[in-house]
């Protein structure tokens, strides 16, 4: 029941938080300059007109209007079919990051000279941007072809979300591997525990803490990652490439690339919910205690 | 408890895999842009037809249709051509992915094309499919911009990525510092900055940004901007226009017969392609759409009437690549100095960057069928857009 009970507590405070940003969306609206606010010349405050900020009411009444006239499919199938597929990339990419990560969490709580020769490199590779990896993973992957395996589009676009995904894991894990207390290693040690039994019975477990907020923010990197890839390699299919289409009719829609934005917001929330419920769920019987 | 918890976290994760991998896996046929021809009318000789990738610059679009049209009408079948078509994207430059031998032809931008060739890249020019330039610097009445000697003091949008050479070319034209005398600003792919004042003067495609603001309402009439509330600059006119849209060929290949004879057929297909939409504007129009355009009806019936303006008529034959306009971009990409007094080609191209050789084989081979390559009659058609261009 309590398990129950803290999903219906965290699934009201989220709604009330929309209906508040909802409304300060709509007060700005109505009441900020319809032109901007300019000082010293540098555009501080954004527009108020409808071209720049729909209403809220304009933006939802588009998901039930067809996507361009004629078309038998209303923007909210497209945009959910978009979001659909984004979600199977992305968790594709996250497994793929979370595995990564945890693995390179292990080998460096396990040796410090992987750590010390490899932190630096893990914190360099986020630097990367991902728009100059983009078309190069694209590239690569096009010409990868072991045995029957022929390397499909799409999985160059989990790559990305891979690459975006493995790293607070990574840091996170490992943080979380060596945060058990000296004395429960010393009574592992006592016992003559292998370090894989320590490793499987003390320092997981003791991670799990860690490891849920960076597995979160996993989550949502490995749906930045995919949407950024399909917008940057065109990928056919998902929400990023809905994003650009729509931007481009901005100018006489301005409502409909929000339907595609607010689908990736959704999408990123499905994907740190994920990780929220499971948490919720295989916790439900863990004491509330503070490791010592 | 704890190791409970730890093993079913485990095998939580190891379900959530499987269902990643089960889901991920069966995508392939969807992402897949390729559409197979059907081998139905194919010649008697056609025994396997030849695989060919094409690289577009752009989603898809009807400043494609041609393309489109001759793999939706059986061109590529006929010609023993199994042609796959890539969209191009943001980040995807055509003649980086035809260099890298990940396509066989590719549609490029003379200017953009030529400035990669001087970077190493052996591509060359077989036909060129667009005779003009479609580039426009778009502008409200009110700005009096009415040559490119007025963007002097004035914000000027552009695209970059290579699309902004023509207004370096104006520029210089008109004695103008592109550093000093202007506001280079960069443009988002909608026209929002122009509709807004924030740009003076946007960078507009006639077949597609130009639309777009006579897409829009305007809040002062709640009607659709119509033509009469903007000015036009068109280089084109101002005699700055640079050879836009052309197929590219892999250099290194083009000594191979069999690249020379799937190069040949293609290029003919292509433009009897070309030929088809010029013909029938309305069902290149639902072509496109079927591909999987997400513009509007209207709009892209626009924007093939416009597409089809830039190449028709043709007077010397589709996809012939006119040596004066040839010479025109090759001097304006010398001359014209970008903002850091650059300019897009450091020396004249070589004789090997455009070959006129498969264009005329092509041709030879549709005048054979019947097909008209000049288009000496056509007229373009009055598109009427529609709100949001759908």
């Amino acid at each position: 029941m309590k398990f129950v009970r803290r999903i219906a507590y965290r699934t009201s405070m989220f709604l009330l938080t929309l209906v508040l940003l909802v409304g300060i969306w709509e007060l700005y609206k109505a009441t900020g300059p319809q032109d901007g606010g300019i000082i010293f010349g540098a555009r501080v405050l954004p527009r108020a007109n409808d071209t720049a900020m729909p209403h809220v009411s304009t933006m939802f009444s588009r998901y039930g209007r067809p996507e361009v006239r004629g078309s038998d499919k209303e923007i909210w199938q497209v945009v959910l079919s978009g979001a659909w597929f984004s979600l199977r990339l992305s968790l594709v990419g996250f497994f793929l990051g979370t595995t990564i990560g945890v693995g390179l969490a292990v080998l460096m709580a396990r040796f410090n000279t992987v750590r010390r020769g490899l932190l630096p490199y893990l914190v360099m590779s986020q630097t990367v941007p991902l728009i100059a990896l983009a078309p190069l993973v694209v590239s690569w992957g096009g010409k990868l072809e072991i045995g029957s395996f022929v390397w499909p589009r799409w999985l160059s676009a989990s790559i990305l979300g891979t690459f975006l995904a493995f790293f607070p894991v990574a840091v996170g894990t490992l943080r979380g591997l060596t945060s058990s207390p000296a004395a429960a290693v010393e009574l592992m040690s006592s016992y003559a525990a292998s370090w894989r039994q320590t490793l499987f019975k003390l320092r997981f477990p003791a991670a799990v803490p860690f490891m849920v907020p960076a597995l979160k923010l996993g989550a949502s990197g490995a749906v930045v990652g995919v949407v950024v890839a399909e917008i940057s390699t065109g990928l056919k299919g998902g929400i990023g490439r809905l994003i650009i289409e729509y931007a481009r009719e901005a100018t006489g829609d301005p409502a409909k690339v929000f339907t595609a934005v607010f689908g990736a917001a959704a999408l990123g929330l499905t994907m740190s919910g994920l990780v929220v419920f499971f948490d919720l769920f295989l916790m439900r019987n863990r004491p509330r205690e503070t490791s010592t | 408890m704890k190791k409970r918890s730890l093993k079913m976290a485990l095998a939580g994760v190891a379900v959530m895999s499987l269902i990643a991998g089960a889901c991920g896996g069966s995508d392939d046929a969807a992402t897949e842009e390729a559409v197979t021809e059907e081998t139905a009318a194919a010649a008697a000789e056609c025994v396997t037809p030849t695989p060919v990738k094409l690289q577009l610059q752009w989603f898809t679009q009807a400043q494609f249709a041609g393309y489109y049209a001759a793999q939706d009408q059986g061109f590529y079948t006929e010609q023993c051509l199994d042609v796959t078509i890539l969209e191009g994207a943001v980040d995807i430059s055509p003649q980086t992915v035809l260099a890298n031998g990940e396509a066989d032809f590719a549609i490029s931008w003379v200017s953009k094309a030529l400035a990669s060739r001087e970077g190493g890249a052996d591509i060359v020019n077989i036909a060129q499919v667009f005779q003009r330039s479609g580039t426009l610097q778009v502008s409200f009445k009110d700005k009096n911009i009415v040559t490119s000697a007025d963007f002097k003091g004035k914000n000027i949008g552009n695209w970059g990525y290579g699309n902004e050479f023509e207004i370096f070319a104006a520029l210089t034209k008109a004695g103008l510092d592109p550093a000093k005398d202007v506001t280079l600003v960069q443009q988002q792919f909608d026209m929002a900055g122009l509709l807004s004042g924030d740009i003076d003067a946007a960078e507009a495609m006639t077949y597609n940004e130009y639309a777009q603001v006579l897409e829009a309402v305007n809040p002062k009439t709640s009607a659709l901007y119509t033509a009469e509330d903007f000015n036009v600059v068109s280089y084109e006119a101002e005699g700055v226009g640079m050879l836009q849209d052309a197929i590219w060929a892999d250099g290194k290949r083009l000594s191979d017969a069999a690249y020379v004879d799937t190069a040949t057929k293609f290029v003919a297909a292509s433009l009897q392609g070309w030929a088809f939409c010029r013909d029938n504007t309305s069902a290149c129009r639902d072509i496109v759409v079927s591909k999987g355009s997400k513009l509007g009806a209207s709009h892209q019936l626009w924007q093939m009437n416009e597409v089809n303006k830039l190449i028709w008529p043709a007077a010397g034959g589709a996809g012939m690549i006119d040596a004066a306009a040839w010479d025109r971009t090759v001097t304006l990409s010398q001359s014209a100095k970008n903002l850091e007094g650059g300019t897009v080609l450091t020396k004249a191209p070589d004789a090997g960057s455009y070959t006129n050789d498969i264009v005329t084989a092509a041709l030879a081979l549709l005048n054979a069928k019947g097909v008209d390559t000049t288009g000496s009659a056509y007229m373009p058609e009055t598109v009427v857009l529609t709100e949001g261009g759908n």
